[in-house]
């Protein structure tokens, strides 16, 4: 060992050199843009959450570190999937860590409970995958933006599917929760046919093979479920084990990149709607699934895209305002403005800060590489607006 | 409801029933002969599937994948029985809660860092692959065929075990009065121990064999742990036997409830909520089943311990 050996009096002045010197560190680094970036890294969901972490981190990584030109600092936090402990870390990013912008939020109850705690300091909130209706009407907010969509449009989207092929009679199984009747109702807002039959299932579920019997005895023209993470492993592989694959499988969140690897061929063919998939034809998204795939080894996922959007719009708005964070009308005025490429083409904000964009029906494939993902068949909604939009009366930030 | 879909659903509800008793029988074993909760049987049971699932898939086949993750998981029992149970014994319910409920949160994150926060993969090997019709549109997979089979001859051979061996006949000693096998000269530590590995093994068996119909993830683990609970609690703790019918009452009632539920509330109330206060009350069956027991038979349906 080599390092000298300091007494206790040398320990303290050195303590107090840093001490003095924080200031300076501190002065130095407030060139850095500071962002929160919340999702869930541990759980059972944790792998939505790592998507979505790894997506901006991507889109830092094609702006070599920066944010319209200056440094930008992550603060990665782990909500664990509970509202509580997300308030805690996240109140602590705002006021220890001095966060100048909250990113990410993979769910919908989490974006709830920091909605307040962020918004009422100010302070810009980015949801990149959590589209909870209550944010898009009546509760919307001049310091909060979503570059995902809303729940309702993406059901509605699988709705319009069923109207579109002529299904006459839709069997309806989701979770049996407020996500879950949401999906529900959302299809049926555009879907006009006969629905068999609704089966609301508990969230802990592990075995479809009671629902899936009751599927086959209504003999549906198609199945529309919505059954997110570990439910939608376990259906997508008891459906096919079934037999039943020969009734079209209408699903939204249901089958996407990060369960895929668990489910494999049993999903091949299957249907969902979404504002992207990897294989959309632009040059930014090429860029983004090639260099993505090469870091992380893995397929993204709606969650890493819309989070590298993320990146993207903060990087065009911090550019637009010559990196002053302070002004923040002008700052939100740079946010809806949304100046980016965004990796699905077409990208614009509504008034009530959600997106304005195209919805994709996607279908699962194996690519030549033996990987799965999602391929976007036809576009279903185009320019399609939130159904809340109407209610929002933003008030100047 | 057409006569073939009940017996469709009885099915599902007897397979279901066989899977828990997979989960039950170790846990049944380890509380009645031991008095030991231990809460972190169903991350044995996960980390059971998780060997499955890679060793599966590193040999390429289910079949070398489940006979490798056995002893694996007989390993993985017993380093924990070594590490952290064995310090236990002694103590009151409580700590042992709180330690094996550490015990699951340690391992729920461990197999996250070992085999990433994705859900994993088993396949179907292909001998099981395919169903059956048993009624149009509907094939009835043979690998829960298989489930149903194994999970009968493994009730066949804990019964052999615990009812005709000297080894089981300490067991069930043991899980009568522990104070009097020991006094008449028995290593209780020892049979506490090999208990304790089988019923590990017992757990990743139920995990290998779930694995090609359910997601394996991290906290996979946690449901099938409070429903063997309620197995054993309706069983009687430390009854195998009680654990078996338990667990296909459970079963059946569980997929029978959720099967019908829905349709009877229809009679009484309006379709949509009708669906949602069926599915709801499904839901609550096999809880308020416990409960009943709880409260007019607290022993069990085979009572074991003499008090």
């Amino acid at each position: 060992m080599t390092t000298p050996r300091l007494d206790r009096r040398q320990l303290l002045a050195t303590a107090a050199a840093f001490g003095l010197a924080a200031p300076h560190v501190a002065r130095a680094q407030a060139q850095a843009v500071k962002i929160g970036l919340v999702a869930v890294l541990t759980g059972p969901q944790a792998a939505l959450g790592t998507q979505l972490r790894d997506g901006f981190q991507q889109g830092l990584r094609h702006l070599d570190g920066k944010l319209g030109g200056r440094p930008a600092e992550v603060i990665v936090i782990d909500d664990e999937l509970k509202p509580d402990v997300a308030v805690t870390k996240v109140r602590a990013a705002l006021e220890r860590d001095k966060v100048d912008f909250v990113v990410g939020v993979v769910f919908s109850n989490i974006l709830q409970a920091v909605f307040r705690p962020v918004t009422e300091t100010n302070t810009f909130l980015i949801s990149t995958n959590a589209g909870a209706s209550t944010f898009a009407g009546r509760g919307c907010n001049p310091f909060f933006f979503t570059t995902s969509y809303n729940n309702d449009q993406v059901h509605a989207a699988m709705g319009q599917v069923a109207q579109d092929e002529g299904y006459r009679r839709v069997f309806i199984l989701v979770p049996n929760y407020q996500a879950g009747r949401d999906a529900a109702a959302g299809f049926k807002s555009r879907f006009k046919g006969e629905v068999v039959d609704e089966v609301y299932v508990p969230l802990t579920q592990l075995d479809f093979s009671a629902d899936l019997a009751k599927i086959a005895a209504a003999r549906p023209d198609a199945l529309f479920t919505f059954m997110p993470g570990g439910l939608g492993v376990n259906l997508v592989r008891q459906y096919r084990q079934a037999g039943l694959a020969n009734i079209p499988f209408l699903s939204t969140f249901t089958v996407d990149e990060a369960t895929l690897p668990a489910q494999g061929e049993a999903a091949l063919g299957f249907l969902h709607a979404a504002p992207w998939a990897p294989n959309m034809d632009n040059e930014q998204n090429r860029r983004f699934v090639r260099d993505f795939e090469a870091q992380y080894n893995y397929v993204p996922a709606t969650y890493a895209a819309q989070s590298y959007d993320g990146a993207m719009l903060l990087d065009s708005a911090i550019r637009k305002v010559d990196g002053n964070l302070a002004d923040k009308a002008a700052l939100r005025r740079a946010l809806e403005a949304a100046d980016f490429r965004s990796v699905r083409g077409n990208f614009r904000f509504g008034p009530n800060h959600y997106p304005v964009q195209d919805f994709w029906l996607c279908r699962v494939a194996r690519r030549p590489d033996g990987k799965f993902q999602t391929e976007a068949v036809r576009k279903v909604l185009e320019n399609n607006a939130d159904p809340h939009v109407g209610e929002c009366r933003m008030r100047p930030a | 409801m057409s006569p073939e879909l009940l017996l469709v659903q009885a099915l599902n509800g007897l397979q279901f029933g066989i899977l828990l008793f997979l989960v039950a029988a170790g846990l049944t074993l380890v509380f009645g002969v031991m008095d030991f909760i231990n809460l972190a049987h169903g991350v044995q049971y996960m980390l059971g599937a998780y060997f499955g699932a890679s060793l599966a898939a590193a040999t390429g086949s289910f079949w070398l994948g489940l006979l490798l993750a056995l002893p694996a998981a007989l390993l993985a029992g017993l380093v924990l029985e070594f590490l952290v149970f064995r310090h236990l014994y002694d103590r009151d319910h409580l700590a042992q809660v709180l330690a094996t409920f550490g015990v699951i949160l340690f391992l729920n994150e461990g197999v996250k860092l070992v085999w990433g926060a994705a859900p994993l993969q088993m396949p179907i090997p292909a001998l099981l692959e395919g169903g059956v019709a048993l009624m149009p549109g509907l094939q009835y997979p043979i690998y829960r065929l298989g489930i149903i089979g194994a999970g009968l001859a493994t009730a066949l051979l804990l019964w052999f075990l615990v009812d005709r061996t000297r080894a089981g006949m300490l067991v069930r000693a043991g899980a009568t009065n522990p104070e009097m096998v020991s006094a008449l000269g028995v290593d209780i530590r020892r049979l506490f121990t090999l208990v304790f590995g089988f019923g590990a093994m017992l757990a990743g068996f139920a995990g290998v064999m779930a694995a090609p119909i359910l997601s394996v993830e991290p906290g996979m683990g946690d449901t099938p742990l409070i429903l063997a609970f309620v197995v054993i609690v309706i069983g009687g703790i430390g009854s195998i036997r009680g654990a078996f019918v338990a667990a296909l009452l459970v079963g059946l009632i569980d997929t029978l409830g959720r099967a019908a539920m829905p349709d009877l509330m229809r009679l009484f109330l309006a379709p949509s909520p009708a669906r949602q206060a069926g599915a709801a009350i499904a839901s609550m069956l096999v809880y308020i089943l416990m409960a009943a027991f709880l409260a007019f038979r607290p022993a069990g349906l085979f009572p074991v311990r003499t008090g």
